[in-house]
């Protein structure tokens, strides 16, 4: 079963649910920390590095002896990576998406494919937890593929958990495609409804089963819950607004440690999310 | 033939330059012998997730222009426009037509 913690709004508290979560369930449960542009999962559940798997993709070379300078293979570039303004061609490989075209439509073949790191994928033992996360290398744009990366090397059984990064772009759409169910986290301010509000038309159109985490509930008004009321959007858990968790989690510690009634929120979180999975058409 | 390019977000002489090169609204090409100029759209570059400035350089490249006036320019365009032999000047004025007579005065400074 694939779960998956998202945002419209980034810092309403998408990893505190994740890890919170993953560590309550008790049970064998692997937690994909998928906003791998700032991966933070593992400052919580301090897990022993296992295994680091180099993610990579094709991206051209030119052989000088071959290329007549023809200018074929930029012509053919969507994406700019490999330009060519009469001298030999200009190689951007960090905006390549290494589709191989610009090797293919060469008539010298001049061009072979060669590797370009765009991150890691770390797998970490943390008790009960398997975390895997994905480090996108600074400079490289693939976060998406560095995500599909991160989820082909999930368990195919047993409870995943997807720790997707904030926002309603190309990387989240990556990170919750696939799940069976989605946790929507807000917060109770006009900020968190507004974001909310997009990424609940997000989750319509890739047409997934969702519900809403309100986190520190207490803290703003009622509108988010006017909202989901008026969406018919069940409302999956509400977070209390309470300094102790902040503080928890400002110590790297995880809330659920420090404050043990708080598992049951994220327990009953977890059935929720399984029920709406299931009643998945 | 010689042109200059500069980066704006006008469409006449009198109009502000746009300090931005990758994600500048619009091109002026002003063509320094017939003392005629044209407007180049930039929104293609512009809505790029990536690689603006790369494409923005290659827009300038067709214009035949070996000079370009902008703010600012960043490592990637700068890459293109070299190899495409055009000249890259840094300034900070208020409109094209200020930024085309500092060009005149050879009073602009040079982008490496």
């Amino acid at each position: 079963m694939i779960l998956a913690i998202a945002s419209g709004k980034g810092g309403t508290g998408k990893t505190t649910v994740a890890v919170n979560m993953a560590r309550s369930i008790g049970n064998a449960v692997e937690l994909l920390d998928c906003d791998v542009e700032e991966p933070n999962d593992h400052l919580f559940l301090k897990g022993t590095l296992r295994s680091s798997h180099v993610v990579t993709i094709p991206v051209p070379s030119v052989d000088g002896a071959l290329c007549d300078n023809c200018g074929e293979c930029g012509r053919f570039c969507e994406y700019h990576a490999i330009v060519c303004m009469g001298g030999p061609p200009l190689i951007f490989p960090e905006i390549c998406h290494g589709c191989g075209g610009c090797a293919i439509v060469c008539p010298r073949k001049a061009i072979k494919e060669i590797s370009h790191e765009i991150g890691v994928v770390e797998a970490l033992d943390c008790g009960t937890v398997r975390l895997l996360q994905g480090r996108l290398k600074v400079g490289s744009m693939l976060t998406p593929m560095l995500i599909r990366s991160v989820k082909e090397r999930a368990a195919t059984t047993g409870t995943v958990l997807i720790d997707a990064p904030p926002g309603t772009s190309c990387p989240v759409v990556a990170a919750v495609e696939g799940a069976h169910a989605v946790a929507l986290v807000t917060e109770p301010t006009p900020f968190g409804l507004n974001d909310l509000m997009l990424a609940v038309d997000m989750m319509r159109a890739l047409g997934l089963p969702f519900g809403v985490v309100i986190n520190r509930a207490g803290m703003g008004d009622n509108r988010v819950n006017d909202y989901c009321r008026a969406e018919k959007i069940p409302l999956l858990a509400e977070i209390p607004n309470d300094r102790r968790i902040a503080e928890a989690y400002s110590k790297g510690k995880l809330a659920v440690d420090i404050l043990p009634e708080m598992r049951a929120i994220f327990l009953s979180l977890y059935q929720k999310l399984l029920a709406l999975a299931k009643e998945r058409p | 033939m010689s042109k200059v390019v500069i980066t704006t977000t006008g469409e006449t002489l009198d109009a502000p330059m746009d300090p931005r090169f990758g994600r500048a609204a619009r091109f002026l090409v002003y063509d320094l012998d017939s003392k005629s100029f044209e407007v180049i759209d930039n929104s293609e570059s512009l809505g790029a997730a990536h690689g603006a400035g790369i494409s923005a350089a290659q827009s300038v490249a067709k214009t035949g222009a070996k000079v370009l006036i902008s703010g600012n320019v960043g490592p990637k365009a700068a890459e293109v426009l070299a190899a495409g032999g055009i000249e890259m000047y840094s300034f900070n004025g208020a409109t094209v037509a200020e930024a085309l007579e500092a060009y005149r005065q050879g009073k602009l400074t040079k982008i490496k």
